[in-house]
């Protein structure tokens, strides 16, 4: 074997060559034209470092919008933070004649709705995201996933519509009635049934956290060495056993993680549950019943908010839906990346 | 115990790439044999045709016959009981990263759905003593993670869990090629005990290794094997002039 030894590179002296900075800016008599346009051309500190200001600020400009938005929600609560205290999530009065606020309707609404979205959306999108991981044949893989993504790409107000001229018809012909005659021992599907209501409003928020659920748990599958899935298969493992201990074991805290991200899109999700859910500011065991959620309510009565009271009332909730989606994001993300910042298992 | 293979005419492709061709031999039962050659020669992608690992890449393809202790593998059985009784070692040590290293060891088992808290006890003692780790992790069996021991713990701790489900043939695809020399050396201790019980098929790129540890060497070249014979014949009087280039550097 030959080896190549790199012939050390020796600087060729150049007597009309300013090297960097260091050289004093002279133009020597015989300087080209377009070394004397480089020379004129300075040192470009100015439009560097107003470059790197430009984009800081860009940058900063996040933490102020995040900062202005508490600020503002903080402000113009401040009715009914000073009025109702901690008691205003307690409450379940909602009664905007008499200035008697109450939001645990509305926190009821969004926990209960979320949850059921969750139990809906976590089996299917990972489903989903084995098949297209694992077994899916590579020509129908990109489609596929091209697919799942184009559902998050939605806009919230055609599931809404779509909800309403389809899946709550069907749900209220169909899935409803059965549900009752089998699980309504449990109470929690009881008449009447209008087909609007939580239940609805469950589903329409599991077909929309299940891209957001399926496409970064496919990540973070991804993300899981293939020797994983050898030592696995070694051993005299079905394609399911390897799956479960090679591929979704090892992934288990980003898929999670992803689950918590789908969570914070269901909790903060308005449009398609407002036009669902019934708008009514009640808690009923029955998941038929109509409901609201936090952000059903705000985006269904902010319009009529007559008086400063209501207004602060609605925008206490939107605080407290601010605040708690921040954190299960933050949370989320922190788990995800965990995952996928480099191999999960670092072994050897 | 260990078993004989026996192999005919086994060809394998990656995609339109002919990475084996026309393969034949008869490696014994309870020996270890050797396989050498250059990088790309086709040994690697020879041991995974063993245990029909190969095929897991969609792209591949196989033919020919492998005969495990009589059992045409290709023909008479599916791949998940092939590989329930041969075990694999591979060249980069992957154990569980989320198991403790009692769990690592007691996978191959458990994943067949044994449940016998005193068998498993026993069965992992007996292979972690067997890779010659026991010493070193009895202690911390079930609070250490596979993950958090050294490279050549590691490896030592996938030997373990390749022998805890007793296979009767042990594939080492490059095993202490990422290990250190002391690593090295013992994975060499622990093949040159083992191979009274196993019969083991073992790759290399290090000629020494294979003249230590293994009592018949394959010497692999493009796809081809050039020459099978004892470890002493190859390494001192070769038939062919491509092993003798290749095991006295000439290329490669």
């Amino acid at each position: 074997m030959i080896l190549r030894i790199q012939e050390p590179r020796t600087p060729k002296p150049a007597d009309d060559e300013p090297i960097g900075g260091l050289v004093p800016v002279v133009v020597s008599p015989q300087a080209s034209t377009v070394r004397t346009f480089l020379v004129s051309r300075g040192s470009s500190s100015i439009a560097d470092s107003t470059f790197r200001w430009l984009m800081l600020l860009c940058a900063l400009s996040i933490f102020a919008i995040v900062a202005l938005i508490a600020t503002e929600l903080v402000t113009h609560s401040q009715i009914t933070l000073a009025k109702f205290g901690w008691k205003f999530f307690l409450g379940s009065a909602w009664d905007p004649v008499n200035a008697n606020f109450g939001a645990l309707p509305f926190v009821y609404g969004t926990l209960v709705s979320s949850i059921l979205a969750l139990i809906l959306a976590v089996p299917l999108a990972i489903g989903v995201a084995v098949f297209l991981t694992e077994m899916c044949p590579r020509a129908l893989r990109g489609f596929l996933s091209f697919m799942t993504e184009l559902l998050a790409a939605i806009p919230s107000v055609v599931y809404g519509l779509w909800a309403i001229f389809v899946l709550v018809p069907l749900l209220r012909e169909h899935v409803d009635p059965l549900l009752i005659r089998l699980l309504g021992w449990t109470g929690l599907f009881a008449p009447p049934d209008f087909g609007i209501g939580m239940f609805a409003a469950g589903v329409i928020l599991a077909i929309m956290i299940l891209p957001i659920i399926s496409s970064l748990t496919r990540e973070v599958m991804t993300a899981v060495p293939h020797s994983q899935r050898e030592a696995v298969l070694a051993l005299g493992a079905t394609r399911w056993e390897m799956i479960r201990m090679g591929v979704l074991r090892n992934a288990r805290i980003g898929i999670v993680g992803s689950i918590i991200l789908g969570l914070g899109r269901a909790l903060g999700e308005t449009m398609a549950v407002a036009m669902v859910i019934g708008s009514s500011p009640t808690i009923s065991k029955s998941l038929l019943a109509p409901a609201a959620t936090m952000a059903s309510v705000i985006a269904n009565e902010f319009a009529e908010a007559s008086d400063d009271t209501y207004r602060s009332a609605l925008i206490e909730i939107a605080l407290a839906l601010f605040l708690v989606t921040i954190v299960v994001n933050m949370f989320a993300r922190l788990l995800v990346w965990a995952v996928t910042r480099g191999t999960p298992a670092r072994v050897a | 115990m260990g078993v004989s293979i026996e192999v005919n005419n086994l060809n394998a492709w990656y995609g339109t790439n002919h990475t084996l061709q026309d393969i034949t031999l008869h490696i014994p039962a309870n020996e270890a044999t050797a396989l050498i050659g250059p990088s790309g020669c086709g040994k690697s992608t020879f041991v995974r045709c063993l245990n029909r690992m190969h095929e897991t890449n969609p792209i591949a393809k196989v033919t020919g016959e492998v005969r495990v202790g009589g059992l045409d593998i290709y023909s008479e059985t599916s791949a998940v009981e092939v590989r329930r009784r041969i075990g694999m070692v591979f060249q980069r040590p992957n154990p569980f990263p989320t198991m403790s290293i009692y769990d690592n060891v007691a996978s191959g088992l458990r994943l067949n759905g044994y449940r016998n808290r005193r068998t498993l006890d026993e069965v992992v003692e007996r292979s972690l003593k067997q890779s010659a780790l026991w010493d070193e992790v009895k202690d911390e069996l079930k609070k250490k993670s596979g993950a958090s021991l050294s490279g050549g713990q590691q490896q030592r701790l996938c030997i373990a869990r390749a022998l805890a489900v007793d296979p009767e043939v042990l594939l080492m695809d490059e095993p202490a090629s990422a290990l250190d020399p002391v690593s090295t050396a013992k994975i060499e201790d622990l093949i040159f005990q083992l191979k009274s019980q196993y019969t083991i098929v073992i790759v290399t790129h290090n000629m020494q290794q294979a003249a230590r540890v293994a009592e018949r060497t394959g010497f692999f070249l493009n796809g081809r094997l050039v020459e099978f014979d004892s470890t002493h014949k190859i390494f001192t009087n070769p038939g062919d002039k491509r092993t003798e280039d290749y095991i006295t550097g000439r290329f490669g």
